[in-house]
């Protein structure tokens, strides 16, 4: 069941990635050259409706909600590359699926360097796991676990603030 | 650079819709979106298929499991979705060459593919290293985890970088 859930939410996520234009080069270059942020509205949005429902279930005891490994090496050297292989491909190894399903080519190709990125970080991954992936564990940290507040002095002020910037965003005519 | 002709849905209204599919997603099968890993059991299930010797001394398949999961069944759907979703509405297009691209690098079909190759292969070190590319990371924002937020403000730093580097002088 398990995989059927998987496929429904992709599905999902896949159609609507495509409906908002966010998964094509134009618009993810378009959002590093900061001509065209469509995919900043997008993504922004997702997270801030994301974080009030997440953390919500996470009040009523549905679900428990915590932070993600920080290790500095790994997070600051792999968010660099990311970054600057994401300039190249103009795709992400995620939504680059439904670039592809849609008809653009190029993507194959970039997700095939995917792969191979995949192959090389598979057998690198020794190495990685001896050097970058040490260099400054902080642990599982959260926003308001860092700055000892309750969750929602953190998600309210950041729902009004991404609200101000999407208003400046709109005004700019980006 | 807001194409009045390039219909598409409201992004604010298509990524709040996408916030609460990941919600439902987390309250029935307890499982947030992520991309990049799915590569990886995709890659082992191959390798165990195919080389069953060289599989078994891979130690980071000790760390990810070679079968069948949730985020492989997500990015298949994803490829779906995309597919269903420009059929539908008659936006289905082959294409090898973005727009931009051509306006700055011209029509030479192995040029972008090899660009995109490498893009993607950078792209993916990055994105294990980092724990996860912007779907993994937008998850890790959602639940408020510095990683997901420093991830982020990398990938947008160097990613302007390289992109106004690339396109710098504009288009020829």
């Amino acid at each position: 069941m398990t995989l059927v859930y998987g496929l429904i939410a992709g599905i999902l996520f896949g159609f609507l990635l495509q409906r908002a234009r966010v998964i094509r080069y134009d618009k993810q270059v378009g959002a590093l050259l900061l001509k065209d942020l469509t995919i900043v509205k997008f993504m922004f949005t997702a997270i801030l409706v994301g974080m009030v429902g997440i953390y919500l279930l996470a009040d009523l005891g549905i679900i428990s909600a915590g932070g993600r490994s920080l290790v500095l090496g790994g997070t600051l050297i792999g968010g660099g590359l990311f970054g600057a292989g994401w300039a190249l491909i103009g795709y992400c190894p995620g939504t680059g699926w439904a670039a592809l399903g849609e008809g653009r080519v190029d993507a194959l190709f970039g997700l095939l360097g995917v792969f191979a990125g995949g192959i090389i970080y598979s057998e690198a991954y020794p190495f990685f796991a001896k050097t970058v992936l040490t260099w400054g564990d902080l642990g599982n940290p959260t926003i308001p676990e860092a700055l000892g507040v309750n969750h929602w002095f953190v998600i309210v002020p950041m729902v009004i603030g991404v609200s101000l910037l999407f208003k400046l965003i709109e005004k700019l005519g980006l | 650079m807001n194409n009045k002709n390039d219909k598409g849905w409201n992004p604010y209204v298509a990524g709040a819709l996408s916030g609460l599919v990941l919600i439902l997603s987390v309250a029935v099968s307890g499982n947030y979106f992520g991309s990049s890993t799915s590569f990886i059991v995709l890659l082992g299930m191959l390798e165990k298929a195919l080389i069953p010797e060289r599989f078994a001394q891979v130690e980071y398949f000790n760390i990810v499991k070679a079968a069948l999961s949730w985020q492989v069944m997500f990015v298949l759907g994803i490829l779906l979705g995309g597919f269903i979703a420009s059929k539908m509405f008659g936006d289905f297009k082959l294409q090898s060459i973005p727009d931009l691209w051509k306006s700055k690098f011209g029509t030479s079909k192995p040029k972008r593919y090899l660009v995109a190759f490498i893009g993607g292969t950078i792209s993916m070190l990055g994105a294990r290293l980092a724990g996860g590319c912007p779907s993994g990371q937008m998850s890790a924002s959602i639940l408020l985890s510095v990683s997901g937020f420093v991830s982020m403000i990398m990938f947008f730093i160097l990613g302007i970088i390289v992109a106004k580097l690339i396109y710098r002088g504009g288009a020829r």
